[in-house]
């Protein structure tokens, strides 16, 4: 290729480029999905990170009302996780406020409360959580296992004084309904990241190319002399610019506002992440060879999404998948980059580390990449 | 040296599936002619220019364009030709400065902003050229188009019903400027369904069923139909047609405003069998066969390779 040919090229790529940009920007729609899904995905999800909720609805089933049973039930109030709604009979009343949601937690005293109390031996009281959202009561019971062992410091006499401060006075027996395990909360911010990129890349890209054929401007731009990869790279360059946008953003947020450590090297995480988003505008690219219009595209985009989601270890740790799940959860790149995200953000991942998830990410771009150069068609027919 | 033919193509054919829409049509366009493309809807037109520009693949035949081979180098035709799609095909979510800006720039046309003034200027829009190209009306957008095509100075221009749908004074205009570019070298290749501007081009071909049934000047496509034309005014010229129609040696019977053409390729059969009818009632006249009467002539003869399975 002589170079005149090259700077041809070039300027016609750009054409497109400049092109691409000012229709992005003139698409009220389009734009707002770019920078307001990774906003509104982080405000959503993030919620639920930063979430330290506190003045969780408690209701209480009293069947001792001595004076150290107000104590604690004060000072369980102070510590702000907890406000009383009132108090319940039984057991049977309690699960069914847990039921309806209209308590976060039941918390039974027993009759025997004061007087083990009295007589040295740790009473116990149970407390019954609605742990669908883990991450929502997970501080509240944080703070009420410490409560156990100072609330009554207080009102401790007798043969209570000389207990060593370190053994649990009162024995909590914490009983979580619906949702036993608990999800690490790091994890959802970066992840967050890579599932943004998923949805938006894929989608904007599968309707780059079949938006220009259904608008009747591919004829146009096939009558003039340019070039299949002049197209798709004028198509995907300001979408890579776009992520690296989407990318930035979400590393702020999850610096600056949860406050996510970011313990590897930020340049590696940034470089990695060309391959990811690559990945997904051959997708969409691809899909927007195959797609008869925009209504199919943005179909094929949800058919990709969705599996992408839910297999890739975002919404459910990858290893509770059952085996056949997890191998198709290998193909989808999503489950790779989530395992870079994670590696090099949380636990300070090298290079070395990061490989082994990076190329099967590549090898994914360039088999996508062939099938949509094969079904790309210079032509009309 | 500039070869006098501006397309030279032979045996051009087209198939979808198993029709075939283009049929084996050679044409010859001499530089600096503007040549006329006339057919019904579906006989392909609009096929055989992309099969010019490399916007389709024929399926046999072989020929040149603008010197270039159809088939092999179709993307030196893109670059120097400009072809203005039947159907709008510019970004109507760009203004049209940024439309012309766009085309400017895929051409690689030296000092752009200048090229891109100029033709605003010609066009009369720099006023609006902020405006977006989707805002435009029909006539309007037809002008875009058209400065979009010329801004790279095409040496051929391809033209798909350009004016349809455009007012009779726009239309006037346009053709205006095309006979001024033909007369600067310009080759321009047209498809239109109006007979007047049939007859503003210097030849014609006259395409149905995907094949090319005549061609040459006006006056050489009507003599080489030979048809005989009467015209005839008078009372219930309706029914007469009707009954007209069925009458051996009468081909066709068509109204013509407020008379009725009746014609045929054989002089004496059709002198023979409108006797019964050349009452005092009726006014015959011999007439000139007009280009409408051809065409239609064509149309009714041509073999229907759709129609039959
Ligand atoms: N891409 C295509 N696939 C299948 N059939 C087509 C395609 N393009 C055109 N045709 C058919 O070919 C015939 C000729 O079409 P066209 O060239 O657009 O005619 P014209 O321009 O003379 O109206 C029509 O019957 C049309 O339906
Ligand atoms: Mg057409």
């Amino acid at each position: 290729m002589s170079t005149p040919r090259f700077s041809q090229s070039l300027q016609r790529f750009w054409a497109l480029v400049v092109k691409e940009f000012t229709q992005m920007r003139r698409d009220r729609l389009t734009f707002a999905m770019m920078i307001g899904v990774p906003l509104m995905q982080l405000m959503l999800f993030g919620f639920a990170i930063n979430s330290d909720p506190k003045h969780l609805p408690t209701a209480v089933v009293l069947a001792d009302h001595g004076p150290q049973v107000r104590t604690l039930l004060k000072a369980i109030e102070n510590s702000g996780y907890f406000t009383f709604v009132g108090e319940v009979r039984d057991g049977r009343e309690a699960t069914d406020l847990l039921n309806r949601g209209g308590a976060q937690f039941v918390l039974h005293i027993p009759e025997d409360f004061s007087r083990r109390l009295q007589r040295g031996e740790s009473p116990s009281v149970l407390l019954e959580a609605d742990a669908t959202d883990p991450a929502a009561t997970g501080n509240a019971l944080g703070a009420l296992r410490t409560l156990m062992v100072t609330a009554l410091g207080a009102d401790a006499r007798g043969p209570l004084a000389g207990l060593a401060p370190a053994a649990p006075v009162i024995d909590l027996r914490v009983h979580p309904a619906f949702n036993p395990e608990a999800v690490t909360q790091y994890n959802i911010v970066p992840g967050l990241m890579g599932v943004v990129l998923t949805m938006t890349m894929v989608m904007i890209t599968s309707l780059a190319i079949t938006r220009e054929r259904e608008r009747g401007t591919m004829e146009n731009l096939l009558s003039m002399p340019t070039r299949p990869i002049e197209v798709m790279l004028g198509k995907i360059v300001p979408y890579i610019l776009v992520g690296y946008v989407q990318v930035t953003l979400i590393l702020l947020a999850a610096r600056l506002v949860f406050h996510v450590p970011i313990v590897g090297n930020i340049f590696l995480l940034f470089a990695l992440t060309s391959i990811f988003i690559a990945a997904n505008l051959s997708v969409g690219i691809t899909f927007s060879t195959i797609a008869a219009n925009q209504l199919q595209a943005v179909q094929m985009s949800f058919f990709f999404f969705l599996p992408s989601l839910l297999l890739s270890g975002f919404m459910f740790p990858f290893r509770g998948m059952p085996p056949w799940a997890q191998v198709l959860g290998e193909v989808f790149p999503l489950t790779h980059f989530l395992r870079i995200v994670r590696g090099i953000m949380l636990k300070g991942n090298t290079v070395h580390e990061a490989f082994p998830h990076a190329w099967p990410i590549a090898v994914f771009t360039v088999l996508v990449l062939a099938v949509g150069a094969k079904r790309y068609r210079q032509t009309l027919d | 040296m500039e070869s006098p033919l501006a397309i030279d193509v032979q045996g051009l054919t087209k198939r979808f599936g198993d029709r075939t829409v283009v049929n084996d049509i050679s044409l010859q366009v001499r530089t600096g002619e503007i040549y006329g493309f006339l057919g019904p809807n579906g006989s392909g037109k609009t096929t055989f220019i992309r099969m010019l520009c490399g916007l389709l693949r024929a399926d046999a035949g072989s020929g040149t364009c603008l010197g270039f081979d159809v088939i092999t180098a179709s993307e030196e035709i893109k670059r120097q030709a400009g072809y203005m799609t039947q159907r709008f095909s510019f970004y109507e979510d760009l203004s049209i400065r940024e439309n012309l800006d766009f085309v400017a720039r895929i051409y690689g046309v030296l000092d752009r902003r200048h090229a891109v003034d100029q033709s605003l200027e010609r066009l009369g829009l720099t006023q609006r050229s902020r405006q977006l190209a989707g805002q435009l009306s029909g006539g309007w957008k037809q002008r875009l188009a058209l400065a979009a095509c010329l801004i790279h100075r095409p040496r051929l221009l391809l033209l798909d019903e350009p004016t349809a749908g455009v007012d009779p004074q726009a239309r006037r205009d346009f053709w205006e400027q095309i006979h001024q570019l033909a007369a600067d070298g310009l080759t321009v290749l047209i498809t239109t369904h109006y007979m007047d501007e049939a007859e503003r081009c210097h030849r014609l071909g006259y395409i149905a069923y995907g094949r090319l049934l005549a061609r040459g000047t006006v006056t050489e496509v009507i003599a080489s139909a030979g048809l005989t034309t009467w015209s005839v005014a008078g009372p219930r010229l309706p029914a007469l047609a009707v009954q007209l129609r069925v009458t051996p040696g009468v081909q066709h019977a068509v109204a013509f405003g407020n008379t009725l053409h009746v014609s045929s390729d054989d002089a004496p059969a059709l002198a023979a069998a409108i006797q019964p009818w050349r009452t005092p009632e009726y006014q015959w006249s011999e007439v000139k066969t007009s280009l409408e009467d051809v065409f239609i002539h064509l149309m009714s003869r041509a073999p229907d390779n759709f129609a039959t399975p």
